[in-house]
């Protein structure tokens, strides 16, 4: 197994005929990815590299059974590009686009929801099963196939961790980005009960960082719900209140979101925090052998 | 971007909220010529983007014109709570029957937008929530239906708002509502929101955040933002599209990806380190942004040492050394400079560093090791 992509993906880019969309896109299917269309209004009936384009996604999916739904398109026609996606009836939608409006994505969030389409991102570089599928811009080179699956808000972040699993022999199942803004589609909850659930994952490593609740729910599922081992990473132990820190999510408002309440929420439901990226990948190593 | 209290307060005129009225004033001249046209009893009110300016005396009443004039000079150019007041707001005094508040705020993790109401006005609303949560009524909105007046008046029912007024209310809190959506607000807060004598609602003060993703559909908002008075590396920063926050240590810090970059700071603390800065030089730098950011931290005189942690996904490692290395062409860099490369076109990277053998170039291979160096070398100089 591995989750949310697969080799059943069968892949539709909004935004194929852009700079990015294009580079991402076809190094996607380069990959091993079934890339069966792009969809730019205007520019239906062209070709990217042999890949056929069409005006809109719902076209997309009746001609070339677009199952999953990849958003490249610029921020300020991301949100309309994923409402096009969720009506079209695609399964799942991967939004990489950053720099959405929040109210936008708040309305688009329980779209999707209400429709029972799984939204990743936006503001995220994608998801990964090694050996099966790349749908965003993970660099495929630093994972192999294993039984460790990551979910993580930031991207450079999770190739840094997945790198060193690498080395230490170890390869992943899935590696979700959930992105870093205030509202994403799916929650770090949402992705945990998919890998809880998936045979081919082991052990969970979850890549946090300050900003919202999501980290102190997750210890609270994590408790309730998850046999699987976790270890976690949680980021910016040192940003100061009321700072933005790149991430549009990571912003210390009031008294709640801070990098020390999270550990201490994951580490109170005997979920092992790392203090580096390093560490988590070790101790990340040491359960997984112990589980083993 | 958070707004200042009167232009909040101009939001709120606009989109017909009431407020008092009131005039902006730069200058002590300003806000006497401003008083004059309000009349006395006035109030004068130092416009900075953080609380406690009453306890700071950043406002004071005039009742007349050289009051005004005292007050004027006595607040602008003070400093609160770390903000030096450029700019006033005189507006009219109001009398005042009852302290309310209430906000809009969006949820996060329920994903919906929150009202909340309480009779308990005037004072710290978390203080209210903590000694009687039951004062404060706190209502999620559909996000598709939103708040109409029969369900703002319900609320101002359950908050036990003043009969003869729980119209008013309930009217303003759906042009709350209205204005959030209408400017791409994610906090409006009103505290406290005045009855008058003559049994009036007016909002008295006003707290604003509008996301900054949204300002390319707000041109006078962005106005605004470009405005906005920022520390000298962050303006800078800002003009050169990378993403900067002083952190007022000595350790500079460039980083690629804001999750890394974070993580950056973080293991430089752990080292024992005070970190300068957060430089995100953002997925798929290229060599001129690296310049543009050796240029932003160096331009920082505390700073005595820098470290570049770099993982290369997208970011090519050798990019990242052809910039270091243009960058030490153009700038001087005085400070000794700790650079991990790893990723993407590491060899490539790390072999065209080497080549050019630059002065003050200390290369290391792990980000523990990198945060470690970099600590040592900033604490080894005077």
């Amino acid at each position: 197994m591995s989750i949310i992509i697969d080799t059943n993906t069968r892949l539709v880019v909004s935004g194929l005929t852009g700079r990015e969309g294009s580079f991402h896109g076809l190094r996607n299917r380069d990959y091993g990815t079934e890339l069966v269309a792009g969809v730019t209004p205007g520019k239906g009936g062209r070709e990217v590299d042999g890949v056929p384009v069409f005006d809109t996604i719902a076209a997309a999916v009746s001609e070339r059974g677009a199952n999953t739904s990849m958003i490249f398109v610029p921020a300020r026609f991301a949100a309309a590009a994923i409402e096009e996606a969720v009506d079209a009836g695609v399964e799942t939608v991967i939004a990489i686009t950053e720099g959405i409006p929040v109210l936008d994505m708040m309305r688009v969030y329980w779209q999707a929801r209400d429709a029972g389409v799984r939204l990743i991102g936006p503001n995220c570089p994608g998801v990964l099963s090694p050996g099966k599928a790349n749908v965003g811009i993970i660099p495929a080179q630093f994972f192999d196939p294993g039984p460790i699956g990551v979910v993580s808000k930031s991207g450079t972040l999770t190739y840094q961790i997945g790198n060193e699993l690498k080395h230490a022999g170890a390869g992943n199942s899935t590696i979700v980005g959930i992105g870093g803004d205030p509202i994403v589609g799916s929650d770090f909850i949402d992705v945990l009960a998919l890998f809880e659930d998936d045979d081919e994952t082991e052990l969970i490593v979850i890549v946090g960082e300050i900003g919202g609740d999501a980290e102190e729910r997750a210890a609270e599922f994590i408790a309730e719900r998850v046999s699987k081992p976790v270890v976690a990473y949680i980021a910016g132990f040192t940003a100061p209140p009321g700072k933005q820190m790149g991430h549009a999510g990571a912003i210390i408002s009031g008294s709640s979101g801070t990098a020390e309440a999270k550990k201490q929420a994951l580490e109170a439901r005997d979920v092992r925090v790392g203090r580096s990226p390093t560490e988590t990948a070790t101790l990340a190593i040491e359960a997984l052998r112990a589980a083993g | 971007m958070d707004l200042l209290e009167y232009q909040g307060k101009q939001l709120f005129r606009s989109h017909g909220v009431p407020v008092p009225e009131g005039r902006h004033a730069a200058t002590v001249d300003d806000a006497v010529t401003a008083a004059d046209a309000i009349g006395y009893p006035c109030v004068v009110k130092a416009q900075v983007p953080i609380g406690g300016r009453g306890k700071a005396g950043g406002i004071k009443i005039a009742t007349d014109a050289s009051e005004a004039r005292g007050h004027a000079g006595a607040i602008l150019g003070m400093d609160i709570r770390g903000f030096t007041v450029e700019d006033l707001w005189v507006e009219q005094a109001s009398d005042i029957a009852s302290e309310y508040y209430a906000s809009i705020i969006l949820d996060r993790s329920e994903k919906r937008l929150l009202a909340m109401l309480s009779r308990m006005g005037g004072i710290d609303v978390e203080e209210v929530a903590e000694r009687d949560p039951d004062a404060l009524v706190r209502r999620h909105l559909d996000p598709a239906a939103g708040i109409d007046a029969e369900l703002a008046r319900e609320i101002a029912l359950d908050a036990g708002i003043d009969e003869d007024v729980t119209g008013q209310v309930a009217e303003l809190l759906v042009e709350l509502h209205r204005v959030a959506l209408a400017e791409d607000a994610t906090l409006i807060e009103v505290n406290p929101l005045i009855v008058t004598g003559d049994r009036r609602v007016v909002a008295l003060d006003s707290k604003v955040t509008i996301d900054n993703n949204a300002l390319f559909r707000h041109e006078e908002l962005a106005k605004l933002a470009d405005s906005a008075a920022d520390d000298p590396q962050e303006a800078m920063a800002k003009e050169k599209g990378l993403t900067y926050v002083k952190l007022g240590g000595d350790i500079g810090i460039l980083g690629n990806g804001a999750g890394l970059c974070m993580s950056t700071l973080d293991v430089v603390a752990q080292a024992g380190g005070a970190p300068a800065n957060f430089l995100d030089a953002g997925g798929g730098s290229r060599a001129e942004a690296i310049v543009d950011a050796l240029e932003v931290i160096t331009s920082d005189e505390k700073v005595n040492a820098i470290l570049f942690n770099i993982f290369g996904g997208i970011t090519r490692c050798d990019e990242i050394a052809k910039g270091i290395i243009e960058a030490s062409k153009q700038i001087e860099i005085d400070v000794p400079f700790v650079v991990r490369l790893d990723g993407t076109n590491q060899e490539e990277g790390l072999r065209l560093l080497a080549e050019a053998d630059l002065p003050n170039l200390h290369q290391e291979k792990t980000m523990l090791g990198a945060a470690e160096r970099v600590v040592e070398l900033a604490a080894a100089r005077p």
